[in-house]
């Protein structure tokens, strides 16, 4: 059974990007890099979110606002309260020694904790960060702060080249070896991304987003293939994705009706 | 080794193990790893005439041990999409019931007739499910009710019809009495319990919804009393539900007077990996109790049934 309910008072929120914003929060359950909570903002709605801060009591996750809810978290300020469950799911494989890190938007804010955590194990990290404009950046700095080389692509050029992450992670990976990718973002990016380091011998693990409800493997919510990504996931292989799953092909609404997309 | 092989409905399923619905049955990838589990049969998420969302998140309330609360508001991706999720499960070799909600009992017939035309063996009609304004216990609360549904369907197809039936109600059994009338081939009991969960830091209900159904342990002895209840009343088999996480709890279901159980809360425990352990468990368990069979444990535990005694008078 998993974890139960706690509520918690936030103690600091920061504005990352103009539509970004970090939560931090006293939790005290240990946690791994590519786990996540489900975040119950009281009176809206209770949602998945990778955890962005994994360390010590104080976690944090980082959210891009699309829909409404997300829009609500952006208005939260320090003392709001809010439920926290879990944390769940699996963690990123922290072993390899030269990895390279792929992130798309929002996606940065699961990939940061991850890098910094191999960063500190003595790993050496190359980052390809990718954002539709240069204010939309999320973790550049952070990223930074660790020791990790940062490669930029905006899709409007003001930082960095212009163009899809791709593009320079493609790059990187025909500049030099590599032990592993990691990648969160656009699931089309994630497929070209895997792509690219499959045809370099790479492996790629992405972390994967679907439409979740119990976050416990059992209302089906979040079913891909024969895995649940709430219990399964979300950290895939993503061989694993492209034999056995309709990844980056179709996913499920909140009826569990399918997609494109 | 005890035989678990049971007939129910027409049906001869490999073990008295199934699916219930509601749990990794939105999918037909996960009715299908259910089964390839060993599951004895598959029960699908209940559907609906057209795609449902459900309600908010929170839409469950964990507790430690003895079970959950949720109020899903039977999220499902409506009849005319889901015959390729069933086809699925059925390519890897399932024994699927289909289960359907409908407001109306014309609505449960139209209803039942598609999804008896995806080639389910069986369908289960839900009348009981806790939390839903206009579905559920709220059309299948009174004898009448249940009867006019199970009519309207039993009429409109051919395959058996199963009739899910709440806890909900001051007289379960007269529900099932009413459906095995109107030619329900087998009754499952039980649904979810309704119940609430308060966050008094927050001072709110927990769920979305408020009210939701309470389903693990906890409930297991009332299950227990309504299958009980409803097998001495009907001829037809009885589906056990509530509580089931061990082979145990099951045998109890059984010798109580059930054909078979669903397993859905503990799937949530340990994966759907119960439906290996669970037939050999009662297998084992069978030989210790000197019983031959599944079928043969069927209402055992009614022969020990203590004799009502009328009160004392008064002193």
């Amino acid at each position: 059974m998993g974890p139960m309910r706690t509520i918690v008072r936030l103690r600091d929120t920061v504005e990352e990007t103009p539509t970004t914003v970090t939560l931090r929060f006293p939790f005290e359950p240990d946690a791994l890099p590519g786990q996540f909570v489900m975040l119950w903002i009281p009176g809206d709605d209770e949602l998945p979110m990778s955890l962005s801060y994994t360390d010590g009591p104080s976690k944090g996750v980082t959210v891009k606002a699309m829909g409404g809810t997300s829009r609500g978290i952006l208005a939260l300020r320090r003392g709001a309260t809010v439920g926290v469950r879990g944390p769940y799911g699996h963690a990123f494989d922290l072993s390899p020694r030269r990895i390279l890190i792929v992130a798309g938007g929002s996606g940065a804010a699961v990939l940061a904790p991850a890098a910094e955590l191999a960063a500190r194990r003595g790993g050496q990290i190359a980052v390809a960060l990718g954002a539709t404009t240069r204010a939309e950046l999320l973790f550049a700095d952070r990223f930074r702060a660790m020791g990790a080389e940062v490669v930029v692509a905006t899709d409007d050029g003001s930082a960095g080249e212009r163009g899809f992450v791709t593009g320079p992670a493609a790059r990187l990976l025909g500049e030099r070896r590599f032990d592993a990718v990691w990648t969160c973002g656009p699931e089309v990016m994630m497929v070209k991304v895997a792509e690219s380091a499959r045809g370099r011998g790479v492996p790629t693990v992405c972390s994967v987003e679907r439409h979740m409800k119990c976050a416990l493997g059992m209302c089906d919510a979040c079913a891909l293939g024969p895995y649940h990504v709430c219990t399964d996931g979300p950290v895939f292989d993503a061989e694993k994705l492209f034999a056995e799953t309709e990844f980056g092909r179709f996913h499920r609404d909140a009826s569990g009706r399918r997609l494109p997309g | 080794m005890a035989e678990l092989t049971v007939r129910l409905a027409g049906l001869t399923l490999r073990n008295p193990f199934l699916l219930a619905s509601g749990i990794w049955g939105e999918s037909g990838v996960s009715l299908a790893g259910a089964w390839k589990a060993g599951a004895g049969a598959v029960v699908t998420k209940s559907i609906g005439s057209s795609p449902r969302p459900g309600y908010a998140n929170p839409t469950i309330e964990t507790y430690d041990r003895w079970g959950m609360l949720n109020a899903m508001g039977l999220p499902n991706p409506g009849i005319a999409e889901y015959p390729k999720e069933v086809a699925t499960a059925l390519e890897a070799g399932a024994t699927v019931l289909g289960s359907v909600f409908g407001a109306t009992p014309d609505e449960f017939a139209s209803l039942a007739e598609r999804m008896a035309a995806t080639g389910v063996a069986a369908l289960e009609l839900n009348l009981s499910c806790p939390h839903a304004e206009g579905y559920g216990t709220e059309v299948g609360g009174t004898p009448e009710a249940v009867g006019a549904i199970v009519r309207a369907v039993t009429r409109a197809v051919k395959v058996p019809v199963v009739a899910k039936i709440t806890p909900n109600s001051a007289d379960p059994a007269a529900l099932a009495v009413a459906a095995e009338r109107a030619g329900a081939r087998a009754i499952s009991a039980i649904n979810t319990v309704r119940g609430l969960a308060i966050d008094v830091r927050l001072r709110r209900p927990v769920l979305s919804h408020g009210v939701g159904g309470l389903s693990g342990p906890a409930i297991k002895p009332v299950g227990l009393a309504v299958v009980w209840q409803i097998a001495q009343k009907v001829s037809v088999p009885v589906i056990g539900i509530g509580g089931v996480a061990t082979a145990e709890d099951a045998l109890e279901y059984l010798m109580a007077g059930a054909t078979a159980v669903q397993v859905g809360t503990a799937v949530a425990f340990e994966g759907v990996g119960l439906f290996h352990r669970l037939p050999r468990e009662l297998s084992e368990l069978l030989d210790e109790v000197g019983l031959p069979s599944a079928e043969a444990s069927v209402g055992a535990a009614r022969a020990a049934a203590p004799v009502p005694q009328p009160p004392s008078p008064p002193r």
